[in-house]
């Protein structure tokens, strides 16, 4: 038997919290779970600086990565003998689902700020590269990796198989909402994915939705909403993210530094640093790593380095208040220059941070809508767009929330003698 | 601290203001791909290499008032312009970026349309094939748009042209 038609003796299966099991029985899969490139998901937490708000928070983007799989194995099985689905594509749909966010690395949004990465890039690298998931993937047929690729990236062909993986109601976001809510332990973020999953049909290049199953969309879509701004905008967490990437910061600092030597030398992190991260140093970084060295980096001689990673690991992190865009530049430039003279450093405790969601967007053509719009089958077998039946979802849709707020020590501005200085940060932050 | 939003008002400023939503995406992808480093993350969407963390920039500019956005309705779709303010001005002032010059670049992007910029910015997107395969991708991902040979050709020395330093 050709190894992409494989089975195991026996199914195999993973206890999940959120689909109760994980169903396992295709060889491919089960040699690509073993793989050391996707076993270090386990030890890249999902959620990164969440738990430091939501102290459930600390499932990894494996538990994630075999949700995403399992989701598209369901929705697979219904398409089963449904027109438009081509049986061909069943491995491939597989593979990419469980692959899909495997170039992740620890604390990714802020690593790939600083050290100017993209995880989407090393999940490319990972598939096609010399790599244990890459001799899996060829053994199933000379190219298989590149097809796996492609509809992560989302040039495949067929983007009907793309759409399964990344679209406005695809199996990534149902998993991750469902799994997000389970363990930071929120009430929102439910949604009857079963009743989805049955209205799912596939159409040409596109998965549509019975119109009958319109009111468990729109729930998906508010609970998006919901969690996006209760859960993954939290303030509390936006903290946490700001200081952590003020220490990566301060440490390509003073790497660059001439005259600074690191007690503990980062080897771990030379390449970032360098900016020239290869493969093979990107994969050694999890978040037991990147704990130790900040760890051991509340020892340095650096005071704004030591300060930086003791808050971290401590959850002393920086207060904030809300920033008002339309707030006359010359009080932001007075504000820095009140904590230069203070002796503290705006460049790593004067942060701007911003966050921005767009809940749900249609289909503008021509000009923009870079977002493909959930469709809606009706009964008379014609195509509707989703905010044109819905009157909640239209009262979201293209509607971008944008949130500025500016994070500061405040312990560091109380502590201040100077009274003129602290009064006078005081009035700007707060009034 | 808002230097990548810098970046953007000194590009609106040589621009001389910019039609259309895709257009400005489409841009400013090229010119990251002439290594001008603006920082913006890019990824395949509809209409090909499209940076939400743009649009997001753009939008905070125009709430900064540092951008005036107006909507053109085209019948069947609107069209956003944009051009920098008094504030924005006085804004970009305030930075010396450190910048390559790249005004005959912007100046060759602004007079073509969003359609030829949208087949450039795809071919650069999978630049790492060989010319071939970089055409036959382009079929693969754009079938609807149907380009021509004429175009791709026209778009290939167009690369060959504003990749010049």
């Amino acid at each position: 038997m050709a190894y992409r038609d494989e089975q195991l003796s026996e199914e195999k299966v993973f206890k999940d919290p959120v689909h109760r099991y994980v169903h396992v029985r295709d060889r491919v899969v089960w040699d690509l779970i073993a793989t050391p490139e996707f076993q270090r998901l386990r030890r890249i937490k999902q959620l990164g600086t969440t738990n430091l708000t939501f102290h459930g928070a600390e499932h990894s983007r494996f538990n994630h990565s075999l949700g995403v799989y399992e989701i598209v194995r369901r929705i697979i099985n219904n398409f089963q003998d449904r027109s438009h689905w081509n049986k061909e594509e069943r491995l491939l749909c597989l593979c990419a689902a469980l692959l899909h966010d495997l170039g992740h690395g620890p604390f990714s949004h802020s690593f790939e700020k600083v050290f100017k990465l993209d995880h989407e890039y090393f999940t490319q690298q990972i598939i096609v590269g010399d790599t244990n998931i890459n001799k899996v993937l060829e053994q199933v047929s000379p190219g298989f990796s590149r097809d796996v690729a492609d509809v992560i990236a989302k040039t495949y062909k067929d983007k009907l198989v793309v759409s399964l993986i990344s679209s406005q109601i695809d199996a990534d976001r149902m998993d991750y909402l469902q799994r997000d809510a389970y363990f930071t332990g929120v009430s929102y973020g439910h949604f009857d994915m079963e009743r989805i999953l049955r209205v799912m049909r596939p159409i040409e290049d596109q998965v549509v939705i019975k119109s009958t199953g319109m009111h468990a969309v729109e729930d998906y879509i508010m609970s998006r909403y919901q969690m996006y701004w209760q859960v993954y905008f939290h303030p509390v967490t936006r903290s946490a993210e700001v200081i952590l990437s003020k220490i990566l910061q301060r440490a390509k600092v003073l790497f660059e530094a001439e005259d600074f030597t690191f007690k503990l030398e980062p080897k771990h992190f030379l390449s970032f640093f360098n900016e020239d991260v290869k493969l093979e140093d990107y994969l050694k970084l999890d978040d037991t790593i990147v704990f130790y060295y900040f760890q051991q980096w509340q020892d340095e001689k650096d005071e704004i380095l030591r300060d930086l990673c003791a808050r971290f690991m401590n959850r002393h992190l920086f207060k904030y208040v809300e920033y008002a865009p339309n707030q006359p530049i010359d009080k932001w430039m007075e504000l820095s220059r009140l904590f230069v003279e203070a002796g503290i450093d705006p460049e790593y405790y004067l942060v701007l941070d911003s966050s921005s969601d767009l809940p749900y967007d249609f289909y503008r053509p021509g000009e923009e809508g870079e977002r493909l719009p959930i469709n809606l089958l009706m009964p008379d077998g014609e195509i509707k767009e989703l905010s044109r039946q819905s009157d909640i979802v239209e009262a979201i849709s293209g509607k971008r929330r944008t949130d500025h707020k500016l994070y500061f020590p405040k312990d560091r501005i109380e502590a201040l003698t100077d009274e003129r200085i602290k009064q006078r940060m005081k009035e700007i932050l707060y009034n | 601290m808002l230097t990548n939003h810098a970046k953007i008002m000194q590009f609106f400023s040589m621009a001389d203001g910019v039609t259309g939503r895709k257009k400005l995406q489409k841009m400013i992808y090229i010119l990251q791909k002439c290594n001008i480093p603006f920082e913006e993350k890019y990824h395949f969407h509809v209409y090909g290499p499209y940076s939400e963390e743009l649009t997001l920039r753009v939008e905070e500019l125009c709430n900064f008032g540092f951008l005036d956005e107006t909507k053109e309705d085209k019948s069947n779709y609107f069209q956003y312009n944009y051009t920098i303010t008094t504030d924005g001005a006085a804004f970009l002032q305030q930075f010396n970026l450190d910048m390559p010059s790249y005004q005959n670049k912007v100046d060759m992007l602004k007079e073509r349309s969003s359609r030829f910029l949208e087949l450039v910015s795809t071919m650069l997107y999978f630049d790492d094939l060989p010319i071939e395969e970089t055409i036959e991708k382009v079929h693969t991902v754009k079938p609807k748009q149907k380009f021509s040979e004429n175009e791709i050709e026209e778009a290939i020395q167009f690369i060959k042209d504003i990749k010049q330093p």
